[in-house]
């Protein structure tokens, strides 16, 4: 599950990304894991994550099953960490993501001294992730490039585009619905704060990045082409 | 996935939702319809949409006013006003669309969630890379392409040649019925996945060679390849051999997943100590 990995995007891009995720491995770590796993995400919260998530539920945005027409008005656009740990109930991946270098660095550093046994990775920029483990005193046990998007990428929309969908690895976030915000925005129809949260709660393990989605948004508001 | 045609109204929000663009509104029943060639079975209009439950007679009545007096709608784009996805009871091997594509659904082979695969992600206990190997995960279809079982055949057909081992505990691999020669199940050629990973492992000197051979196959397939290259670090956290490989192959590597190395294999210890405790 590469699915933090092939974010379209150049280094600098990832300057505002940093993902943070802990999982265990089938018959090694994994007996006793969801106490750890909440223990992760409860941790990550004091550090002001934009988003927490686990893969079997979700990010901290989500949608609903039974929503009241009349909530289309007051739509809650909060992330509910609340939900996200507590709803985990399952050995899966639980993530947390930072919009800024300093919090996952602190984050790292406290899960280090937490030791819980699970295997912890972080997802952004090679030397993000590098000044992260330094900051935090870790020493990199592995490291999984990613090489882009090759072979017939003319069927792949514009890089604004690619930016926002490939923020749910899954490929849970359509190009279609990504454009289609870029397009809400330039009209003035949502902000950039309310097209993201349509975006994030499609993603289905809550390692969509809001405020880099937001800045892509801006930035996608004002090209010309 | 089906849409029930009594439910829908035809608002067309679910088609900007499917990743593969592959629900349209049928312009003569007037209602959202699934192509089902090339529907994923991901569910994300299923899961991803929030459901309302109005009554669709008045919704399809208010929508014919403010089209005839021509209003703007400005609906939530994100809700389906109707709850109008009924999910099919999918048998083989259509099943094998959702196993891959529903990234909710852990693969029954791993029991990993999404494509199914722990990687380098946990490489610091399960020992998967070690040093002077090279990992690759290959990913066809990603992002929003999609790719047909066959042309991953392609590509692990050509692996095979080559010579390379294939991850046992990748759910491609379980979907083998000939592992030494790349060769998928006769049955599941004609099904179409959101995305799908094929995972090997090489020593660190065949690195270019390996990449060479995912270039030559990539351009014979209609779909994009993502190429992930995991190695283990130096005891230092230093990766100075294999970066410097994909560098002079032309790569700049803008982003990466590390392991921190905390993971360690507690299965088992708890249940000692207690044990311990109970003799005490």
């Amino acid at each position: 599950m590469t699915n933090t990995l092939h974010r379209a995007g150049d280094a600098d891009s990832f300057s505002d990304d940093y993902i943070v995720f802990a999982m265990c491995s089938r018959g090694r770590n994994d007996e006793n894991s969801v106490p750890k796993l909440r223990r992760f995400l409860e941790m990550a919260r004091g550090f002001h994550p934009v988003n927490l998530g686990d893969a079997r539920h979700g990010g901290a945005l989500r949608p609903s099953k039974s929503m009241n027409p009349f909530s289309h008005w007051k739509r809650n656009m909060k992330p509910d960490f609340d939900a996200v740990i507590s709803g985990l109930d399952t050995p899966t991946t639980a993530a947390a993501v930072f919009d800024n270098r300093v919090a996952a660095e602190d984050f790292l550093k406290a899960v280090r001294e937490a030791d819980l046994g699970l295997s912890v990775n972080i997802s952004t920029s090679v030397d993000g992730a590098d000044q992260c483990c330094h900051a935090a005193g870790i020493n990199r046990h592995s490291v999984g490039y990613s090489l882009g998007f090759e072979g017939k990428t003319e069927h792949l929309p514009n890089s604004d585009v690619v930016m926002l969908s490939t923020m749910c690895g899954h490929g849970m976030v359509s190009s279609s619905l990504a454009k289609k915000m870029i397009d809400w925005v330039k009209e003035g129809r949502r902000t950039p704060e309310q097209a993201v949260t349509y975006l994030a709660r499609f993603c289905s393990c809550g390692i969509f990045n809001p405020s880099r989605a937001c800045r892509i948004l801006e930035v996608a508001r004002k090209r010309t082409k | 996935m089906r849409i029930d045609p009594d439910k829908c109204v035809a608002c067309g929000n679910c088609t900007y939702v499917c990743p593969m663009g592959a629900i349209y509104i049928d312009p003569v029943i007037k209602r959202a319809t699934v192509n089902r060639d090339e529907c994923v079975e991901c569910y994300a209009c299923f899961n991803g949409l929030s459901q309302e439950h109005l009554n669709p007679t008045l919704v399809r009545g208010l929508r014919r006013v403010f089209q005839a007096l021509r209003l703007r709608f400005d609906p939530e784009p994100d809700v389906c006003p109707t709850a109008a996805f009924a999910p099919e009871e999918l048998t083989w091997p259509r099943v094998v669309r959702r196993a891959f594509s529903d990234p909710r659904v852990p693969h029954e082979s791993t029991g990993v969630e999404g494509r199914g695969t722990e990687e380098v992600k946990t490489n610091d206990i399960s020992g998967r890379v070690q040093v002077g190997e090279v990992g690759f995960t290959i990913e066809f279809g990603r992002p929003g392409v999609g790719v047909w079982m066959r042309e991953i055949q392609e590509m692990c057909t050509a692996l095979a040649v080559a010579n390379v081992a294939f991850e046992k505990k990748n759910p491609m691999t379980s979907l083998m019925s000939d592992v030494a020669a790349g060769k998928l199940r006769e049955d599941i050629l004609g099904e179409k996945v959101l995305s799908a990973i094929v995972e090997i492992k090489v020593p660190v000197e065949r690195t270019e060679e390996i990449i060479r051979l995912v270039w030559e196959v990539e351009k014979k397939l209609d779909t994009v390849v993502a190429l992930g290259v995991g190695t283990r670090c130096a005891a230092d956290g230093e990766d100075n051999v294999v970066a410097p490989i994909l560098e002079r192959l032309g790569y700049t590597l803008h982003r990466a997943k590390t392991n921190a190395g905390l993971g360690r294999v507690t299965n088992g210890t708890q249940s000692a100590r207690e044990k311990e405790v109970v003799a005490q």
